[in-house]
């Protein structure tokens, strides 16, 4: 698995070269999500990612979850049909902003708001939480 | 307050049996936690831990995913073993590329029963995935020695805040279907047809029906292929299509997951919990305990033969299996090690999956002994019903089983659990036939059946007409006689005590008077289902009329035979139609879904009794065996709907009859909320939407037709 971070405009582009499988889900996880930034909007770029795992889709909301946390928003761009089918049918897919050309990305993440950590309901009006921070 | 930000060196601190203290074949091992049973992924590494009365010795073996042979076996040392517990954990292992199972070693002198056999890998009975039938119809490998291999997932998923909804059972109305059926038809049109994935695109049909619980038919994992074979008239592939024959008690069916070929079943299925809740439906299992996939002596050797037969199956005294099932063996549930496996498995799909509830496939062989007798305190039906974890889930027995125990209104209950009421479906299928002299039964039967339920309330009747043994609706209405053919048992497998009529020609016809009266029909008894006290269940298609063309043991076609086909959403959309302000009815006359008998007096001192009878004349029932007419009338006073008056008749004669109505207090005037004998749309209206009768003293009940009025101020 190659990692390549780089930014468009004010977005930080994240974007992967492998699959993303039990072989690689850990050290990807390791090197993604300590430096994940702060009051962000992040792009993941998975065109060069041709198959992904049951490890890869939490590794996916794993980056989700933590840039929720860190008041970064995340889209993703690139998903092959068979990636946005598994992350379709596993529900995996709802969590996320998907566009498919980078240029679309990086406007709709222009666009949109960043998630505040400090509020109960962050992102999905759907979402039922009684406890959140 | 700022949030703390976790980082991953805090989220997962290292634990101290993090590490290796072996090497057994060239892997770093330790020995495992005992607890819980079955795999775990822990940091850097596997749990292993799998049980054996007998075992003398156990190995772990792994393959490579796909691979006919083994990479590598890890025999347990001695020292790896608890009690009959046999535990180790494996580090470094690819988890998401290995397929595991066990081998296992009994005494060098068998005693009867003793079936174990090194020779054949064992999958683990608590294993939470399988592969071998990945993909639904895809022929196997047949020279495959382990043909259901226990795979490695992952527990944790995002259930953003899903919990089971813990909807009151008395307001349930459940929805039985099979999983791949209800969306492989073409006219289906979703993305992923037969599937999980498939099934949430479907979810705005089920909350426009109304419906808010759906009971999946078999979805543990179970082998399509097992008794396969071509029907050499046909040249169709049948299948073992409705699964009632259970592989891994733990693991959803791969072959019902669009992503079963990348091991996702668990999420998949998951995330179809999750989208039905947001939705207000519960999930219901079907759930097979009385028998599984290892038939008797001639049958594969999966799991429990090879780890403990003696302990699993009830055997008798020289060891053959008894057959309570039907269908080779029995498991030997009240044994106090399978009780407990049984308990797990639920507990499992209680919590992991978010389920609602259970319904027991022949559930009376859960009451046997190990040696086969009923017992009076049976051990299991009791835990499940005092288990803190499957507390608010529904437990409902189909109380009868293969061995001629029928327990319909006498399973050992604790007031827990619940009944598919056989009593409920005979009786109002004799009486829509127009057979004489069940009025008084069909009375006691739509009132909640208190001669069988009264002290446990109206909740522990499930009343249903149709369920999928038998026929369809539409097929009740349409067949005399069973035409099983395709099932290549020259007619003679399922049933011959259907209570059907098929209104003047069998099969299809073309008559618009036949035609007509199968629709009233129809339209009596889903009527008839969603105004009876207790919980009504609807077979999936018979709100549209789908047919089975007579079959009514569709086990084992996957075929347009046994898929709902969606065009008739609209071929039917009057039937649909009719069905939807039912189930609206229901929803809105607390009245009906009461969780307590009625008693027949004034018990709320409103100036009616809760539940009057009626007859031509209003007070005058007529319980005589050649009447062939019920009327009934529903008085109760709600917080939310004030003082609340319900009149049915149903008529089973030939003939209309003119009834006389019960006087209403002042202020309010009956509407008429449905009558079968009218035409669309004037045959049943949207809640609140009901006409007012123009004659306030009588009104005409057609001809094997039913009426239903309510009381309402008139609207200026």
């Amino acid at each position: 698995m190659q990692i390549r971070e780089y930014k468009i405009d004010s977005i930080v582009v994240i974007r992967l070269t492998g699959d993303l499988d039990s072989r690689s889900a850990s050290a990807t996880q390791e090197q993604i999500l300590p430096s994940l930034p702060a009051d962000e909007r992040i792009l993941l770029d998975l065109t060069g990612v041709p198959f992904m795992s049951s490890a890869g889709l939490r590794t996916m909301l794993l980056i989700y979850r933590q840039a929720q946390i860190m008041n970064s928003s995340v889209a993703l761009v690139g998903l092959s049909s068979e990636l946005r089918d598994v992350l379709t049918a596993t529900g995996f897919l709802s969590f996320f902003v998907v566009a498919d050309e980078l240029a679309d990305a990086v406007e709709l993440l222009k666009k949109s708001e960043l998630p505040n950590a400090m509020k109960p309901a962050p992102v999905k009006s759907t979402l039922k939480r009684s406890g959140a921070a | 307050m700022t949030a703390t930000l976790p980082t991953t060196a805090v989220a997962v601190p290292n634990r101290i049996d993090s590490f290796p203290t072996d090497r057994i074949a060239g892997y770093n091992v330790r020995p495992g936690r005992a607890l819980p049973y079955g795999a775990s992924i822990v940091p850097h590494g596997v749990n292993f831990s799998v049980y054996s009365s007998r075992a003398e010795a156990v190995s772990l073996v792994l393959f490579r995913r796909g691979e006919a042979d083994p990479f590598v076996e890890l025999p347990f040392p001695e020292e790896f073993r608890i009690g009959g517990v046999w535990a180790i954990t494996v580090f470094d292992l690819d988890y998401e590329h290995i397929e595991y199972g066990y081998r296992v070693t009994g005494p060098s002198t068998p005693g009867p029963g003793d079936r174990f056999d090194a020779n054949q890998v064992l999958a683990d009975p608590y294993g939470k995935a399988m592969s071998g039938r990945d993909v639904w119809g895809t022929p196997p490998d047949w020279t495959d020695p382990y043909r259901h291999r226990s795979r490695l997932t992952f527990d944790d998923f995002d259930w953003e805040g899903d919990q089971p909804l813990r909807i009151p059972p008395e307001d349930l109305v459940i929805y039985e279907t099979h999983l791949r059926g209800f969306t492989r038809h073409p006219s289906a049109a979703v993305v992923h047809p037969g599937t999980y994935a498939g099934m949430v695109e479907k979810i705005p049909y089920l909350k426009a029906l109304g419906v808010n619980c759906v009971e999946l038919m078999p979805i543990f994992e179970f082998d399509e292929f097992e008794n396969s074979r071509v029907n050499e008239q046909t040249g169709e592939t049948l299948y073992n299509y409705w699964g009632y024959s259970t592989v891994g008690f733990f693991a959803p069916k791969a072959g019902f997951a669009a992503t079963g070929k990348h091991g996702m079943q668990r999420d998949e299925f998951k995330n179809l919990v999750k989208q039905l809740h947001r939705a207000g439906i519960e999930v219901v299992l079907d759930v097979v305990f009385n028998h599984t996939a290892e038939g008797n002596e001639y049958g594969p050797t999966i799991h429990f033969k090879g780890l403990d037969n003696r302990t699993y199956y009830m055997l008798t005294p020289d060891g053959y299996y008894y057959n309570f099932s039907g269908t080779g063996n029995t498991l030997n549930c009240n044994n106090p090690v399978v009780r407990d496996y049984v308990l797990s498995c639920l507990r499992f799909w209680a919590s992991e999956y978010h389920v609602d509830g259970f319904r027991f496939d022949l559930a009376a062989i859960l009451d046997r002994g190990p040696d086969g007798a009923p017992m009076s305190n049976p051990p299991l039906p009791e835990a499940l019903a005092f288990d803190p974890l499957l507390r608010d889930c529904l437990l409902i027995a189909e109380a009868w089983d293969a061995g001629g125990l029928y327990e319909v209104g006498s399973f050992p209950n604790y007031y827990r659990w619940s009944e598919w009421n056989g009593k409920y479906r005979d009786t109002v299928r004799k009486f829509l036939k127009g057979e004489a002299d069940v009025i008084g039964e069909l009375a006691t039967r739509v009132a909640g059946s208190p001669d069988l339920y009264r002290h446990r309330g109206t909740i522990a009747s499930i009343n249903f007409i149709t369920c999928h043994d038998g026929f369809t609706l539409a097929d009740l209405f349409s067949y005399n006689e069973k035409n099983n053919e395709a099932n290549g048992e020259n007619n003679n497998d399922g049933g011959n005590d259907n209570d059907s009529w098929n209104c003047g020609a069998e099969g299809p016809t073309d008559d618009p008077g036949i035609r007509a009266l199968r629709t009233r029909q129809m339209k009596n008894a889903l009527l008839l289902l969603l105004i009876s006290q207790g919980v009504p269940m609807i077979l999936a298609g018979d709100e549209v009329g789908r047919t089975q063309r007579g079959n009514n043991n569709a086990y084992c076609h996957d075929s347009d035979l046994t898929w709902f086909d969606w065009s008739l959403v609209d071929e039917n959309a009057e039937l649909l139609r009719f069905v939807r302000h039912c189930i609206a009815f229901r929803a809105n006359h607390a009245l009906l879904r009461g969780r307590h008998h009625a008693r027949g007096s004034d018990v709320q001192s409103i100036g009616y009794p809760d539940l009057s009878w009626h007859g031509t004349s209003a007070w005058q029932p007529d319980w005589s065996p050649s009447s062939r007419l019920l009327a009934f009338m529903r008085s109760a006073s709600t917080l939310e709907e004030g003082v609340d008056h319900v009149y049915v008749a149903v008529n089973s004669h030939w003939e209309s009859h003119e009834l006389e109505l019960p006087v209403l207090p002042d202020g309010v005037l009956w509407h008429v909320f449905a009558d079968t004998s009218a035409a669309a749309p004037n045959d049943s209206f949207a809640p609140g939407e009901e006409p007012v009768l123009r004659n306030q003293h009588s009104a005409p009940v057609g001809a094997r037709a039913a009426l239903v009025l309510v009381a309402r101020r008139p609207l200026y």
